[in-house]
């Protein structure tokens, strides 16, 4: 296909060819940014967690006025919710994955340094690795005789001395927290300090997520031994069989209820949910995200079928002259699809450069990473394929249009 | 004249539907998506206390031992300690201020068998009711003396009165509050600032409303359940009574520049006075946000929001670009009729206000169709589950503002096509045929 004929005609149509070019610049800078926003929010949501998803049920339960016999109660509590038919774990957590409120330290490596290491998220709670189902990779899981009481914790803590027998001597981490570290080492014995106070590596797991501020480490998450009695936000967590799963929280409830009737049941759902319920903004601006992309290459495809329309109709004649010269229909297609790939190609490019400018004000203010060179062929590629299927319908008219109307004067 | 030109205008956007059709359509989704968007921000930006918000201030004083990067809490210091909170009170250099958290209770009325009511509200001190006007149904709040005394006293939001009480204020009367009676003094007029700035706002500024405020001494006193982020640094665990451990939010009311300046001077004292102590070991770097300030600082428009802001502008360029090339390909195709006109002796001026009104049709039928659409945009927001969702939708203000928006943007689609349907020479076009 010969090239200079379309170009200096689109000179001669220079306004109407740059507003085409420009539409096609922003629609694609635009798509490029789009789809890699969703693909980060799809990477977002596809988080590994590190357990069991479809097994875990919480509940959470408030007790009014204050017990003096709290340990006692939470004991019972979880002897009654062993004891369900299917459910084969029963845990307290002080938080849970995804959970979306946590409590968290900055972790050194020497009790004299100024500025944590890292900060990483404490899980803490009687038996909570196990009915979390967390994998272990290394060392062993913490044992009934790691556990401390919390308000013991407490009251060691207030005293001051570290090495008080007192406060929980071992961790359990994992793989993540313990290659940043530690790197190329194993983890197992060796000792981190939260503030003043010492504590012994003794097994990591393969994941374990936390339960929000991803922006400081996804899995820097730890399990620390702490025995905890009705405290603050702890919930109860239970395993069971993912079919078996409402049926365990109606007898859970039932049984906790019949132990306390005065209680408030203060949250009840699946992991699950808890999951949906975390991710639901990112779904929210996932989906409003393709809903862009879609709606931008619509109106721009209909921008060019209305362009190429008038061009078509305005070029009746010249089209009808070549065709009564010896072009075939097949050349007028080819001369409108040429046309479009040329300007889609002009403004392809232009967008490009706009694309990386769009990422670099968004990496400024909303903390993105720099857009991958993998995107920039997404938008060229939807542009040229938006751009050719619009013009298609006025290319194949300006094709069925008969030589004889060169003989026509208007 | 002008109605010549929009029955021209009329008929020539009847003689070519679909063409109309699309470029209203596109019109009406441009600015539909942005107005949705701009309503959402504009309300989410609002001030929550008009009247008084230019008086409110929030110190910021930083205790901790080095500054806060990305890899820890870049919040951490944004609330006070307990001593500091107390000290700042005692102090008492501004006319007005108050120290206060987040706080979550169970509640009883005085029947013996009535279920628990678990609410959230807030524990403040004195000042708080006198410092944001709220306005009272009945008694009113309670005097520094109540704080000093650990007072058990309790205002009730009036929705929490009706649920303890019926439609009476209970005045007088005692609510179980965990193991101590409480006496309701004071019981709320509707008062739901939002965002509600007062509180801990990282992340949850909006759709939250109290249901109660007591005392923070008291609440301290009692061991109560807290609300809201408590960050330590150092060692010794984290209770709230240590000057290690920031959770407590505080406002100050100052009147006047000179006031401002003053504060901003006692800040920089007790920094310099605590550093004495061996505390606050940062350089001495007080700050005093406005409210609204405040609430920029704490990004109380989540970035989320912001950037579908920008993406439905973007889109809305992209369809007003698209306005213009279909404007001018229509315009042109008319090249016959306007020479014909212009030989018959049309200015051009009369020539651009002519395809000017056909644009400006364009813009009402656009506008028309986008307020629609971000009405639908709107009712879509509020089924989301933020809590900002209750807030969207549009004002007097909005709505003229879309339809301005609509017809400037479609107007100004149409300059560049109407001028240069205007440059249409007379002759040369009929010579051609």
């Amino acid at each position: 296909m010969e090239i200079r004929p379309i170009v200096s005609s689109l000179r001669r149509h220079k306004i109407t060819a740059w507003l085409l070019i420009i539409e096609m610049a922003l629609t694609c800078a635009i798509v490029c940014n789009a789809v890699f926003l969703i693909s980060q929010r799809l990477d977002r949501m596809n988080i590994v967690s590190g357990v069991v998803e479809h097994e875990l049920v919480e509940i959470k339960v408030a007790d009014v006025g204050l017990h003096p016999d709290a340990k006692a109660r939470v004991e019972a509590d979880l002897a009654a919710l062993r004891r369900i038919a299917g459910v084969t774990q029963v845990g307290v957590a002080s938080q849970l994955p995804l959970g979306n409120s946590s409590s968290n330290n900055g972790i050194m490596l020497d009790p004299k340094q100024k500025m944590a290491t890292i900060n990483a998220t404490m899980y803490q709670g009687q038996n909570l690795l196990q009915a979390l189902g967390t994998q272990l990779v290394a060392g062993r899981n913490l044992g009934d005789g790691d556990y401390r009481d919390f308000d013991s914790v407490m009251k060691a803590a207030a005293d001051g001395d570290p090495n008080d027998a007192r406060m929980p001597k071992v961790v359990v981490l994992t793989q993540t927290m313990a290659d940043r570290l530690w790197p190329g080492q194993s983890a197992l014995g060796k000792q981190i300090y939260l503030g003043p106070v010492p504590i012994t590596v003794v097994g990591v797991v393969a994941h374990l997520v936390r339960p929000n501020n991803f922006s400081l480490g996804s899995e820097y998450s730890m399990a620390l031994p702490v025995r905890l009695t009705g405290e603050g936000d702890s919930s109860y967590v239970i395993r069971t069989a993912p079919s078996e799963r409402q049926r365990a929280l109606k007898v859970a409830l039932a049984a906790l209820k019949k132990l306390d009737p005065k209680r408030v049941v203060l949250q009840k759902r699946t992991w699950d949910e808890i999951r949906e319920s975390y991710f639901q903004n990112d779904h929210a601006m996932a989906g409003l995200l393709v809903a862009v992309c879609v709606a931008l290459l619509v109106v721009t495809a209909l921008g060019i079928v209305g362009l190429a329309s008038f061009w078509v109709a305005q070029r009746r004649r010249q089209i009808g002259v070549r065709r009564a010269l010896g072009a075939t229909r097949a050349d007028i297609l080819h001369y409108f699809q040429t046309e479009n790939f040329l300007l889609a190609t002009i403004g392809i490019a232009i967008g490009m450069v706009l694309a990386f400018g769009i990422n670099l004000f968004l990496m400024k203010h909303y903390e993105l990473p720099r857009l991958p060179v993998a995107y920039f062929p997404v938008g060229a590629v939807a542009l040229w394929v938006i751009g050719q299927l619009a013009v298609l319908g006025p290319a194949l008219r300006a094709a069925a249009v008969p030589p004889v109307v060169a003989t026509r004067s208007v | 004249m002008f109605a010549y030109y929009l029955d021209l205008a009329l008929r020539s956007l009847r003689r070519n539907k679909v063409f109309t059709v699309l470029m209203v359509v596109c019109v009406g989704l441009g600015i539909g998506a942005s107005m949705t968007m701009i309503t959402v921000v504009h309300v989410m930006s609002d001030d929550p206390l008009p009247e008084r918000s230019g008086q409110l201030y929030y110190p910021h004083i930083d205790p901790w031992p080095a500054p806060h990067g990305r890899s820890t809490n870049p919040h951490a210091s944004d609330n006070l300690t307990l001593p500091d909170a107390m000290n700042l009170l005692r102090a008492g250099r501004a006319p007005g201020q108050a120290a206060m958290s987040g706080a979550a209770i169970s509640i009883h009325s005085e029947q013996p068998n009535a279920q628990p009511l678990l609410e959230t509200g807030h524990y403040v001190t004195a000042d708080f009711f006198s410092m944001f006007g709220v306005p009272f149904r009945a008694g009113g709040g309670w005097t520094h003396a109540d704080d000093e005394r650990h007072a058990r006293v309790i205002a009730l939001s009036s929705a929490l009165n009706r649920m303890l009480f019926g439609d009476s204020p209970g005045i007088g009367r005692t609510v179980r509050v965990g193991d101590e009676d409480f006496r309701v003094i004071g019981v709320l007029d509707d008062w739901h600032p939002q965002p509600m700035f007062y509180a801990d706002v990282n992340g949850r500024a909006f759709g939250r409303s109290d249901a109660f405020f007591l005392p923070l001494q008291t609440a301290l006193d009692l061991k109560l359940d807290f609300r809201g982020s408590l960050s330590c640094h150092g060692d010794g665990g984290d209770d709230r009574t240590t000057d290690r451990c920031t959770w407590l939010q505080f406002w100050v009311k100052l009147e006047n520049p000179k006031q401002v300046s003053a504060y901003m001077q006692f800040l920089a004292d007790y920094w310099r006075q605590q550093q004495a102590h061996g505390r606050f070991p940062q350089s001495v770097d007080p700050k005093l946000y406005r409210l609204m300030d405040w609430l920029a600082y704490k990004n109380v428009v989540p970035g989320d929001v912001r950037l579908q802001l920008w993406l439905a502008l973007g889109f809305l360029g992209v369809c007003m670009v698209d306005i213009v090339g279909l404007l001018l390909a229509k315009f042109l195709r008319r090249s016959n009729e306007i020479s014909v006109r212009r030989a018959l002796g049309a200015r051009r001026g009369q020539v651009f206000l002519q395809f000017g009104i056909e644009s400006a049709v364009i813009g009402v039928l656009g506008g028309v169709l986008g307020l629609a659409i971000a009405e639908l945009g709107l009712w879509s927001v509020r089924q989301r589950p933020d809590g900002y969702a209750q807030l969207a939708s549009m004002d007097v203000s909005m709505l003229m503002g879309t339809f301005l928006l609509a017809i400037g943007g479609s107007v100004l689609a149409g300059l560049l096509p109407a001028w240069r349907a205007c440059r249409i020479a007379p002759a040369i076009q009929l010579k051609a045929h």
